[in-house]
């Protein structure tokens, strides 16, 4: 009996101490941003916030459609690791937030987010609204220059930040990070970490 | 009659001697796992390959063209203090006996205006240009959105 107690309490100490301090593999970020908060119309039409995604481990990315290199690496990078979870990737919603209102519409954003995964959501707004998200999370971005055919490249943070089921900030992937640190701190999240 | 005669003789000899002609017989370079990831609608799509130099000169590579695109932009994206870039590059040399790698997060090609929808599965011919005015044609494989190479 007292070694089953004994056994349950330090199962329990141990189930304490790694909730208090999650070994992530991803830079560590939590207490150092803001909580996840947005209010932005989504690529199904309707006006969605952050709450909308509460019991969802949530991955936020700035980028634009418009971009055929680098954000459909990042996207498709996320739909391998997404794949690899399997089911349990139902818990997690990957947010792509345009950083290029002007043209990324509503119908735009929605087939480009569908052709990745069917855990991706778009998001755009106002120019203020997505201004603001980005100051939030000191993600930069930038127009470039625009060319003879009226087209633009947008500068973009290269980031994903990573909230956990509650809103809050967790870790901070970028282009480095291997798809087996990313599935290794995403299933810690989904477990409660 | 002797005359339009005389100038298609002309013209002949003058395609005979371009590099066109010759692609078939010397190509440039070896173009291998060349593929394009296609975007849904009117979005840029990228072009992808793996280009090598069998020969003992470089190969500079100075545009590409192809009649499934309004224009192909040779593109480099890079990313530095975590920002993401795109920019266009005039030429991408190939060292003698060397490959450059065209890959995501790096070197692509851009491949705007698509003339029609590209169908996934499809073959899509691009022609390269080299600096001293050789071209030469590869075959090129649409891929969806969400591939991560050629044969993913």
């Amino acid at each position: 009996m007292m070694r089953v107690s004994s056994l349950a309490l330090l199962v329990l100490l141990g189930a304490c101490s790694s909730a208090a301090k999650p070994r992530f593999d991803l830079t560590n970020v939590t207490g150092h941003l803001p909580n996840l908060k947005f209010q932005l119309t989504a690529d199904n039409g309707k006006t969605m916030t952050a709450k909308d995604f509460r019991g969802k481990v949530v991955m936020m990315y700035f980028g634009y459609t418009h971009c055929p290199d680098v954000c459909p690496l990042t996207m498709t990078r996320m739909h391998v690791v997404m794949q690899q979870l399997g089911k349990l990737a139902d818990g997690i919603r990957f947010l792509f937030v345009s950083v290029d209102p002007a043209r990324d519409t509503v119908p735009v954003l929605h087939q480009y987010v569908t052709a990745f995964d069917k855990h991706d959501v778009g998001l755009t707004g106002t120019p203020d609204q997505i201004r603001a998200l980005a100051k939030r999370y000191r993600a930069a971005f930038d127009r470039g220059k625009v060319q003879k055919d009226g087209g633009y490249e947008v500068n973009h943070s290269a980031a994903i930040y990573i909230f956990d089921s509650k809103g809050h900030a967790r870790v901070l992937a970028t282009p480095a990070t291997s798809n087996k640190d990313l599935e290794h701190d995403l299933r810690l999240l989904l477990k409660g970490a | 009659m002797r005359m339009i005669t005389r100038l298609a003789l002309l013209a002949l000899v003058a395609w005979a001697t371009s590099g066109l002609a010759h692609a078939g017989v010397s190509a440039p370079l070896q173009v291998h796992d060349a593929w394009i990831r296609v975007l849904p609608g009117a979005l840029p799509n990228a072009g992808y390959a793996i280009l090598t130099n069998p020969g003992n000169q470089e190969v500079k590579l100075v545009a590409a063209r192809s009649n499934a695109y309004a224009r192909v932009m040779l593109h480099e994206s890079s990313e530095s203090g975590g920002i993401s870039r795109m920019h266009a590059v005039d030429h991408l040399s190939v060292p003698a006996h060397g490959s450059v790698r065209l890959a995501p997060g790096g070197y692509h090609l851009m491949l705007m205006h698509a003339v029609h929808p590209v169908k996934i599965g499809s073959r899509v011919t691009i022609t390269l240009r080299f600096a001293d005015g050789r071209t030469q044609d590869a075959s090129f494989l649409a891929r969806p959105a969400n591939a991560s190479g050629v044969n993913d």
